[in-house]
């Protein structure tokens, strides 16, 4: 298994890729630097903070910036305003942009005869294929509560993707933009889908809704599920979680 | 009316003995008693309905003759600071035998339904990281510096001379 760590948007990204060619990994890595700078609310030259400032028009932007402005926009819409393209008032994608990364650096890397592989970004995993002697992917989720131990462990193959929102590590970070304060009743939402762009936004949406109505949400959402970590420990998952739960 | 007052008081009393049962991070299954439930606890029989209430005798019973017969009791809908609560009791030969709850506040309501989402494949234990043989891990949002203390950078570095 080759792997490979890579700093981008104030993150880490982790690359495993089972086989696969040398150099394969270069233009996922590239990707990652590329929608960074696009999108960084960080770097004020950024192509997104000019937009913010109204210095440029998403005409005069990189296609990507409008693609990625759409798909927020629909997501908003999806989950009710619970996703937003502007927490706290200001321009920022990167509710969408990480997970989006991660997703396309996978896809890149596919492209390049790398069919097996995960790509994890800030806690975000995007499998594709399958693992160590063609058996599903395991991914584990944090538990919130306690480190170094987990609160589940899901298994994927094919385009197996796996969000978590929560507290535990930036604090309340996540502000419920319908009422405005930071969301609070679960300790973590993770979402489960075969695309880590979307099932990323809607881990953020669903996290920022609470635990009950996240739950609903997710369940009628088609090919995601949602397990959700409460601070009694409870886990609590939409209907069809338990096809994902690994044995053992 | 002084019955009447006394079945006020009795409704109530089920009220604060029904959401004093109601579990709080105890798992599943308590919150049946929410809904309905079998009570060995005695309580006067002989008070009839509420005038806003209405008492459905299951078979003839007389008042002053409580020793027998089943009869269910519809209580008033009570107001507590969760929200109405309207219960309906089953009386049998002189005792509580059953309780329904009929109306209950939406956060017993979201009880119940948060338990109609529970995981029985997982108990409450952790899982160790180090047994699971994990190939990536899913976590709230880490900064770069979090990634250091991170089970996905436990991963990463076991991975460095691994296999494959």
């Amino acid at each position: 298994m080759l792997r490979h760590t890579e700093q981008a948007m104030g993150t880490v990204f982790s690359f495993a890729v089972r086989g696969g060619p040398a150099g394969a990994l270069a233009p996922a890595v590239a990707e990652l630097h590329r929608l960074d700078g696009l999108f960084s609310t960080y770097r004020p030259q950024s192509q997104l903070s000019r937009l913010g400032r109204g210095e440029l028009t998403v005409d005069q932007c990189d296609p990507l910036v409008a693609e990625a402005l759409a798909h927020c926009a629909a997501v908003r819409a999806r989950s009710g305003g619970f996703f937003t393209e502007r927490p706290g008032g200001r321009l920022d994608l990167s509710g969408w942009v990480k997970g989006w990364a991660v997703e396309r650096a996978s896809d890149l890397l596919t492209a390049a005869g790398c069919p097996d592989h995960t790509v994890t970004g800030g806690g975000d995993v995007q499998a594709r294929g399958t693992g160590p002697d063609g058996q599903p992917w395991r991914v584990g989720v944090a538990d919130p509560a306690r480190p170094q131990a987990l609160a589940a462990v899901l298994a994927g193959s094919g385009a197996f993707a796996v969000a978590t929102s929560g507290t535990a590590e930036r604090g309340a970070h996540i502000v419920d933009p319908v009422a405005g304060r930071p969301a609070g009743g679960a300790l973590s939402v993770t979402v489960v889908g075969p695309r880590l762009a979307l099932t990323d936004a809607y881990a953020t949406a669903a996290f920022a809704m609470g635990p009950h109505r996240a739950l609903d949400w997710v369940t009628a959402l088609a090919g995601h599920e949602a397990l959700v970590v409460l601070p009694d420990g409870r886990r609590l998952g939409t209907p069809g979680l338990a096809r994902h739960l690994a044995q053992g | 009316m002084r019955r009447t007052v006394v079945t006020g008081v009795a409704t109530v009393s089920l009220v604060v003995l029904l959401l004093g049962l109601k579990p709080h991070g105890s798992g599943g299954s308590g919150s049946q008693a929410l809904i309905s439930s079998d009570q060995g606890a005695a309580v006067p029989a002989t008070a009839p309905s509420t005038p806003s209430g209405s008492a459905t005798p299951s078979a003839p019973a007389s008042s002053g003759q409580p020793a027998t017969g089943t009869r269910t009791v519809t209580g008033n809908a009570v107001d507590t600071r969760f929200g109405p609560v309207q219960v309906r009791i089953t009386v049998t030969g002189g005792k509580l035998t059953k309780v329904d709850v009929l109306q209950y506040p939406a956060e017993s309501g979201r009880d119940r339904e948060i338990n109609a989402y529970a995981l029985p494949q997982l108990n409450q234990e952790a899982i160790a990281a180090g047994s699971a043989n994990i190939d990536a891990v899913s976590g709230a949002t880490y900064t770069s510096d979090g990634y250091t203390r991170s089970l996905q950078s436990a991963l990463d570095q076991a991975g460095q001379g691994g296999s494959g």
